[in-house]
């Protein structure tokens, strides 16, 4: 298995292969670790601005950013075949979690997310970001790919125990993030594009029966999500202020610290999912394509070292995992531009807040050992 | 693991390659779409959307829509809006809310029903939304807080719509009222559509159509200045009004029957055969249902609530009575039709009845007997003899299942909230909500429409007017016509069941039977015959006190609350019917003298009197 074919993205692996020095002991990935330091710091920049120059609201993100980091180097010390081994086992706990969740869980802001563990509490969907896909990975990497029809409704299954478990807590933004991981992952290992065609014209076929079959309020419901702008006064009041602040900032935006829809408290969530309109506001169309572009590099370099991957199993885990990670940021720009609906998906690694934090780098920490504990690296 | 050759293991990293390729290439393309949305936001819009921002706030406001009123079939208002002023406060402007209050309760008395109201309302609304302190307030002290408004920013006197019923307590049980909207109501409406609406439907018609009623919300984008002032509106978008409604009821047969009620406590209920139209829906006694558009005090609720009348309960759709005699028509007609006796078979009536080896003398109310009876003569002078032993003869279950189809036991399903079924016993039913079996005696006095028997008085019309179109049962309905904002009348739809064949001379001898009932010398409501149409009717008393087997029922002796319920029901012209009418008497007597006449009133206003101007 020597001869495998280098076809590969255009972005080179500028990492020397047999890089000497503390970041190949540590099983790090030089490019992608330097996006990601780029956008943490960024993303602490805009922090500074949208939490009102909170240095204590920066301290914890600080910390969290600490923790985060460390649970990337962690993970990339593990080895893939370690992983692969584990897959099945942490996919159980976390179907566990998450049925304990619905029995016992702890009510936070009206939805039922989190599991009180004496110590500290936390929410087992987070665990399912990761095991989803090691799962799916592990799952259909045992057999040739593509998946036969048996093996592939056996992995639909897969991702939708967890789906829809978290979905009836109900979180809407992560049961979204875990079913696109699962689609991801199923796309990637090859399924036909006729089948990709007559699974979206089902979805499409079924959306009018199901909404037949619907109560008139939960016709509201769905009309009010898919088209907010219809409730200026609930969901609609983030989504106009938003586009105010986004429209406003022009070009070049009205400079760091100087955003007034943010610092007037008319943009409500300016810190959290709503921090993409903040950093428009402030710093302008030419400053959103420079973040994008960096959330750009780091997604090509995920897809080209899942492409380097060197058996199946890598190669869907790293691949499903930077696909998830654009989901993240197309979801959560989507809502706040208002092309999509309002779902609660932060910006990833920019937006205030832990949880997603430390799955999102352990994820990149996957991918940085996949990379780096190739067994044949060029010379 | 499967064991995989080389050449698997290329072309399974040449298709992720190709998906790879795939998946980079939506990214690009989806991130394309997003930098459209930007530029299209940020350079295409952005005078406008600087317009929005640039040192003026953007405000987005409710605007309530007005809510539908409601006209009798005539056209007659019978809930309308009429303009208030309140005083009201944004939180956000006024600063310390707690002084400002302070300040203006010095001006114009504030209550602490209104303090707690506020309380609860600022609570539930953003800081910037203005919230009501007071309501409904008189010339003078609008004048003093405009006055004084200056000094205290935030603070406004707005013009509402306050709903009224001109009718009052004609029509508050059939309207019930609109109220404040509480905890639970909120848990239930869409909060979004209700932004700028105070008030919700809380009985009556205002409740069960509150959907049509309330409408759509409008908003509008305002620009304010930073004092709060609104300087301009950027864009607006109008209400929906609710929809109007019209009714079935004429109120002049509503007033007639209540007037008709005189000092009695009861309820009237009428139908239009033809089309299952309620025309009056009467209960006495009433409420002022304008005292709780705007929170009625616990004094005057207490009173009340606790009126030994129960004014505040709706008897027309909740009050459960026997139906005494008046279901003799119902059960005679399902003895010929079991054929277990003939129309003008004969038995004799000694003036009581006795079970088979039983002690217990079920006695008639004419002490000394009708003598030889057929079904006719049962039905009109009300032989209760007759009816112990048809009533034995059928057994409870041939009973429970023939009345059941004419809607005794159930729901009339008419569009109000909170109608009672009544009850029509059964074997089954005394098991599961007694535990114990049916005995043989309390089938005969279900016979005569006492014991467990319970009737609401709209069922009790409704089966009269099932009875009167021979066997087509039709839904009760209130409303005739939703009168939408643009003008489309919308027409209500009722159920209709025809009842499973009965042979028609069954029909006509039953009927013939309550003609006579008005029509005969002897009939028990032969004081109500008309020269002008013919009626056809039963009279029945409820027991409401049960006198120990020797003891006598004597009206003068017996207290007034538990004097008998007098009980009518009749419906004409006998051949083409169309009013049907029951009228409850509570503590009134006989049926005969005291609710026919009732009856009879709403019957000659509705068929010889009815209005000539057209209501389209």
């Amino acid at each position: 298995m020597n001869d495998i074919p280098r076809a590969g993205l255009s972005l080179q692996d500028s990492q020397p292969a047999r890089a000497t020095g503390l970041l190949a002991s540590l099983h790090l990935d030089l490019p992608l670790l330097t996006g990601l330091l780029l956008l943490t710091a960024v993303g602490l920049l805009i922090l500074y601005s949208a939490g009102e120059q909170n240095m204590q609201l920066l301290e914890r993100q600080g910390i969290r950013f600490a923790i985060a980091y460390g649970a990337m180097v962690l993970l990339a010390q593990i080895h893939p075949d370690d992983l692969r081994r584990w897959s099945p086992w942490l996919y159980g706990l976390g179907i566990v979690l998450l049925v304990a969740t619905i029995l016992v869980g702890q009510t936070g802001k009206g939805a039922q997310r989190w599991l009180d563990l004496g110590l500290f509490r936390f929410q087992p969907s987070e665990i399912l970001k990761l095991a989803l896909p090691m799962m799916i990975a592990w799952y259909l990497a045992e057999k040739r790919l593509p998946p036969s029809g048996p093996r592939l409704l056996a992995a639909g299954a897969l991702t939708l125990v967890p789906v829809l478990l978290i979905a009836k807590q109900p979180d809407l933004g992560t049961a979204l993030l875990v079913a696109s991981a699962g689609v991801f992952a199923l796309f990637l290992a090859g399924i036909s594009w006729q089948l990709i065609a007559a699974l979206g014209a089902l979805m499409a076929a079924l959306g009018p029966a199901v909404w037949f079959l619907m109560h008139d309020y939960q016709r509201q419901r769905v009309l009010t999500f898919l088209n907010p702008e219809s409730d200026p006064l609930g969901a609609g009041y983030h989504i106009i202020q938003s586009k105010i602040a986004i429209g406003s900032g022009g070009l070049a935006g009205k400079g760091w610290l100087n955003g007034t829809q943010s610092h007037l408290e008319f943009l409500p969530e300016r810190h959290t999912d709503f921090i993409f309109a903040v950093i428009s506001e402030e710093f302008g169309l030419v400053g959103v394509l420079a973040l994008l572009s960096l959330y750009l590099y780091i997604i090509l370099r995920g897809l080209y070292i899942a492409s380097q991957a060197q058996d199946t199993y890598g190669r869907l885990l790293a691949g499903t995992l930077t696909l998830v990670f654009f989901v993240y940021l197309f979801v959560n720009t989507g809502m706040v531009t208002g092309l999509l609906p309002v779902v609660g998906v932060p910006l990833p690694l920019i937006s205030y807040g832990g949880t997603s934090l430390v799955t999102l780098l352990a994820g990149f920490g996957i991918l940085m050992s996949i990379h780096t504990h190739r067994k044949l690296l060029p010379t | 693991m499967a064991q995989l050759s080389i050449k698997d293991y290329l072309r399974e990293s040449q298709l992720f390659l190709s998906r790879a390729l795939a998946a980079a290439t939506l990214v690009v393309l989806l991130l394309l779409l997003l930098v459209g949305r930007l530029v299209y936001l940020q350079i295409q819009n952005h005078a406008h959307y600087t317009t929005l921002s640039k040192d003026n706030r953007v405000k987005i406001e409710p605007l309530p829509p007005t809510r539908g009123l409601i006209f009798d079939h005539e056209g007659r208002i019978l809930a309308q809006n009429l303009p208030a002023y309140s005083l009201e406060i944004v939180p956000e402007k006024a600063g310390d809310v707690d002084a400002t209050i302070q300040a203006l309760s010095r001006l114009i008395p504030i209550g602490e029903e209104d303090l707690k109201r506020f309380q609860r309302l600022r609570r539930q609304r953003r800081r910037f939304d203005s919230i009501p302190l007071r309501v409904r307030l008189s010339d003078r002290e609008v004048a003093r807080i405009a006055v004084n408004r200056h000094r205290y920013p935030g603070v406004d006197i707005r013009a509402t719509l306050l709903r009224e019923y001109p009718f009052a307590a004609e029509t508050a049980h059939l309207l019930g009222y609109v109220g404040r909207i509480n905890e639970q109501e909120l848990q239930r409406i869409d909060t979004s559509n209700y932004s700028g609406t105070n008030y919700i439907g809380k009985n009556g018609v205002e409740k069960s159509y509150e959907g049509l009623l309330h409408g759509e919300v409008g908003l509008q984008q305002v620009e304010v200045n930073a004092k709060g002032r609104v300087l301009r509106v950027l864009e607006s978008q109008p209400p929906t009004p609710g929809d109007n409604l019209k009714l079935y009821i004429d109120m002049r047969l509503q007033e007639a029957a209540l007037r008709a009620l005189g000092d009695y406590n009861g309820a009237v209920a009428a139908i239009d055969v033809e089309t299952g139209g309620v025309l009056a829906l009467a209960s006495k006694p009433g409420f002022d249902p304008n005292l709780f558009v705007e929170g009625i005090s616990s004094k005057a609720y207490q009173a009340l609530k606790e009126s030994p009348d129960k004014p505040l309960f709706n008897r027309a759709i909740r009050g459960q009575y026997p139906p005494g005699s008046t279901v003799k028509p119902f059960i005679g007609l399902a003895g010929l039709e079991a054929g277990v006796v003939q129309f003008h078979q004969e038995t004799y009536c000694p003036g009581y009845y006795q079970l088979p080896g039983k002690e217990h003398k079920y006695r008639d109310w004419k002490k000394w007997g009708h003598g030889k009876v057929d079904m006719h003569k049962a039905i009109v002078q009300s032989c209760d003899v007759y009816y112990y032993e048809l009533a034995r003869t059928l057994g409870i279950d041939r009973l429970h299942d023939f009345l059941a189809k004419f809607g005794f036991g159930q729901r009339t399903g008419v569009d109000l909230n909170g109608e009672l079924p009544g009850l029509l016993p059964s074997r089954a039913w005394k098991r599961r909500s007694r535990q114990e079996p049916w005995y043989p005696g309390e089938t005969l006095i279900v016979g005569i429409g006492q014991g467990y028997f319970l009737t609401t008085p709209l069922q009790l019309a409704s089966a009269t007017a099932t009875l009167a179109s021979r066997g087509r049962r039709i839904q009760p309905r209130i409303v005739e016509t939703i009168i939408r904002p643009d003008g489309t009348r919308l027409p209500t739809l009722s159920r209709v069941t025809q009842l499973p064949q009965v042979d028609s001379m069954h029909w006509e001898e039953i009927i013939a039977a309550m003609t006579d009932v008005v029509e005969s010398p002897h009939g028990t409501a032969r004081r109500i015959r008309s020269p002008d149409y013919r009626i056809a009717a039963k009279t029945g008393t409820a027991q409401v006190f049960t006198l120990a087997q020797e003891e006598e029922y004597d009206e003068e002796t017996v207290a007034k609350r538990n004097r008998d319920h007098a009980l009518f029901i009749a419906f004409a012209p006998v051949q083409k019917p169309r009013i049907a009418v029951a009228v409850i008497v509570e503590n009134g007597g006989h049926g005969g003298s005291v609710a026919a006449p009732i009856a009879k009133k709403i019957m000659d206003l509705y068929l010889l009197n009815k209005s000539d101007t057209p209501d389209e």
